[in-house]
């Protein structure tokens, strides 16, 4: 890390207080088409509700499996896909409002890295094209700099310059994530939307990308809204981390509390199933294997959404739904079992257990 | 070496080129998509071979006039002189003209209403089905209900009342193929941008500021040509076999000699004179062949999965 990127980034950090990204309420909601004339079609509730702020020049992890809403999130985040409700703020400016030219000129603010290094790039484009169209499109610099600066922004993300000339399929899957992230590095955006850069790309790839991404965060004082399935990702690249579940959010705390004190069951669930080298102290040596899949998107459960699935749900889970509270300083979940002294559900059900097993031993025959 | 074998044995040949390209731990090689494309279609040696024969045919159309300066609809001879005799290579027709004059001038007619129907054809074909298939709903409705409209009209009669209701000329001709026939193609371009527009990197140019028309026109049009110019190759092939069966019908400029129009005027004397029908007959035959031909190679060439990188 260079001084000059440090301390661009702790003045971005000083100046973002109130967070570049606030999103509140967003609720993304898709009317499937009717069968037939009488019964009317249904409503895939994909995002139902999510508030979070992202903190200027941090990175900012949603986590969830599949369908869980999280990539329609990042998308929305973007306008990409039509927001139903709800408000997202790019440092004060509503964005959920824009239309037309002034919705055009944002997304310079916004740019995304897609899943898919595949799908991602034009096949019919070269990749210095792809990189420089971003900055004709959006008026970046005059037209005699923007070629050079094709060529910067090849050095910055680990590409050779000559390489511009060829076309996406002459690429390895990680070089043509570098083109992806020089792409949405071109229009100097102060937000990067990830969204599972790396699940396409094989381990070692992984974590050159995931470098990358940091040392231009650090760099340039970037923000990443950062969308992944993979913890162990999450827990490398992440400063907060929030935990979405059937389109809501049931956890978000900064990286160090989640991962040493997962409150919700779902997140225990999810940190007990990554696969460890080692074996470490503190880790729940047995692992929670989740009963079936998530519930339909387009009829949720009444109460927690979690309850079907969830070994410790009470009567209470199923009819009242939880609402996302703050039990700790920055650390918010949505759980009735979590009590003020803040004791996971898990935790608990282990402590009862041993209780229980000692009771068991002590008691004279 | 029989035939498929010198196939496998090009093929194998071209695979070792490929792994030695492969191995090269940077691919720098620069192949020009063109380049790739080529070396894709003369793989296929009867596309190549339909290629010729077209070429022979466009050259001859072209310099009909230089070939063969003459009137295609002077009387020369006698009627019905057999092919061969009197110095007549392909013989005379009914009315005493020159067969081969009358194929080689047919040639430009037929040529150029085959190919302006077809790419008005295209040009509507694409329009419709890229506007239905990018903005769905309504326009999608909308447009889908007309495409359905003119597929259920039967095409030959549909273009046989345009022609009969406006002028017998070749324009008219040409528009009323193209107004018959270019469902197909709407249908085909509406269902690659429906499958194009849910690629990522139409998400990514509009993430990165591009408007609709250009995404239209600019991002998924190129990538959804290929099926779409195969089609036009086939649709130039259909035009011209349209064309004949409206000349034959005497629904065609009658001051144009066109292949259709050849066989049209001699259709009463096919058992005295065949070769005044066959002769034509075979010449739209082998054009539209050698069309198809050339079609069936450009979807190998652009078809990715036949390439053996």
């Amino acid at each position: 890390m260079t001084a000059a990127g440090a301390a661009a980034k702790t003045a971005a950090k000083a100046a973002g207080a109130g967070g570049l990204l606030e999103v509140r309420d967003l609720k993304v909601h898709f009317r499937l088409p009717r069968r037939n004339l009488l019964t009317p079609g249904g409503t895939v509730h994909a995002v139902d509700g999510i508030s979070c702020t992202v903190r200027r020049g941090s990175t900012f992890g949603i986590v969830g499996e599949s369908g869980s809403g999280k990539t329609t999130a990042a998308l929305a985040a973007m306008r990409l896909v039509p927001v139903t409700e709800g408000s997202i703020k790019l440092d004060g400016v509503e964005l959920t409002t824009l239309e037309g030219e002034a919705l055009r000129r944002m997304r310079r603010r916004i740019q995304i890295v897609f899943q898919d290094p595949y799908s991602s790039l034009n096949p019919r484009m070269r990749a210095g094209a792809i990189v420089r169209e971003p900055m004709d499109l959006m008026e970046v610099g005059e037209p005699g700099e923007r070629g050079p600066r094709v060529s910067e922004l090849f050095r910055r993300v680990g590409l050779r310059p000559e390489q511009a000339a060829l076309f996406p399929h002459q690429f390895s899957g990680g070089q043509r994530q570098r083109i992806g992230v020089a792409r949405a590095l071109a229009t100097q955006p102060e937000l990067i939307v990830c969204d599972e850069p790396v699940s396409a790309l094989d381990v070692a790839i992984q974590a050159q990308i995931l470098n990358l991404l940091r040392e231009l965060q650090e760099r340039f004082g970037l923000t990443y809204l950062f969308i992944s399935h993979d913890l162990g990702v999450m827990q490398y690249i992440c400063d907060d981390v929030a935990v979405m579940y059937l389109g809501e959010i049931v956890e978000q705390a900064d990286r160090i509390s989640l991962f040493t004190l997962p409150l919700h069951p779902y997140t225990w669930a999810l940190i007990s199933a990554v696969p460890s080298a080692r074996r470490r102290k503190g880790r729940t040596a047995a692992r929670v294997h989740l009963e079936g899949d998530p519930p339909s998107p387009i009829d949720p459960p009444p109460g927690c959404r979690f309850a079907p699935r969830c070994p410790f749900a009470v009567d209470r889970c199923r009819r009242e739904k939880p609402a996302l509270r703050e039990v700790r300083k920055g650390h918010l979940v949505s759980c009735h079992l979590v009590g003020e002294d803040c004791v996971p559900p898990h935790a608990a059900a282990s402590a009862a257990a041993v209780a229980s097993a000692a009771a068991s031993t002590i008691q004279p025959h | 070496m029989s035939e498929p074998q010198a196939r496998a044995g090009a093929r194998a040949g071209a695979r070792t080129g490929a792994a030695a390209r492969g191995s090269d731990a940077a691919p720098d090689r620069i192949e020009h998509p063109f380049v790739e494309f080529l070396r894709m279609y003369v793989r296929n040696w009867a596309a190549t071979a339909g290629f010729a024969i077209f070429s022979v045919i466009l050259f001859s159309a072209l310099f009909a006039p230089m070939l063969l300066a003459r009137d295609p609809f002077e009387m020369v001879w006698m009627p019905f002189t057999p092919p061969g005799q009197d110095g007549f290579v392909l013989g005379t027709d009914n009315l005493g003209r020159d067969m081969l004059t009358a194929i080689l001038y047919g040639a430009r007619a037929t040529l150029v209403v085959g190919a302006s129907a077809a790419t008005l054809t295209i040009v509507i074909g694409i329009t419709i089905g890229s506007f239905a298939g990018y903005y769905r709903g309504w326009v999608d409705e909308v447009l889908m209900r007309i495409t359905e409209f003119f597929q259920v009209l039967p095409p030959l009669l549909l273009a046989m009342v345009l022609v009969a209701l406006f002028s017998p000329t070749l324009p008219t001709v040409a528009i009323a193929i193209g107004v018959v026939s270019w469902t197909g193609v709407a249908r085909l371009a509406r269902a690659e941008f429906m499958r194009i527009r849910e690629l990522e990197f139409v998400k990514a140019a509009r993430s990165i500021g591009s408007r609709n028309r250009r995404i239209i026109w600019r991002v998924i049009l190129p990538n959804a040509l290929p099926p779409l110019i195969v089609n036009a190759a086939l649709t130039v092939g259909v035009a011209i076999l349209f064309e004949a069966a409206l000349s034959f019908l005497g629904l065609s400029d009658p001051n144009v000699m066109s292949w259709g129009k050849l066989i049209g005027d001699n259709r009463d004397y096919l058992l005295d004179a065949p070769w005044t029908v066959t002769i034509p007959g075979v010449a739209i035959f082998l054009t539209v062949l050698a069309i198809s031909l050339i079609g069936d190679g450009l979807n190998d060439a652009f078809n990715p999965r036949l390439r053996e990188r």
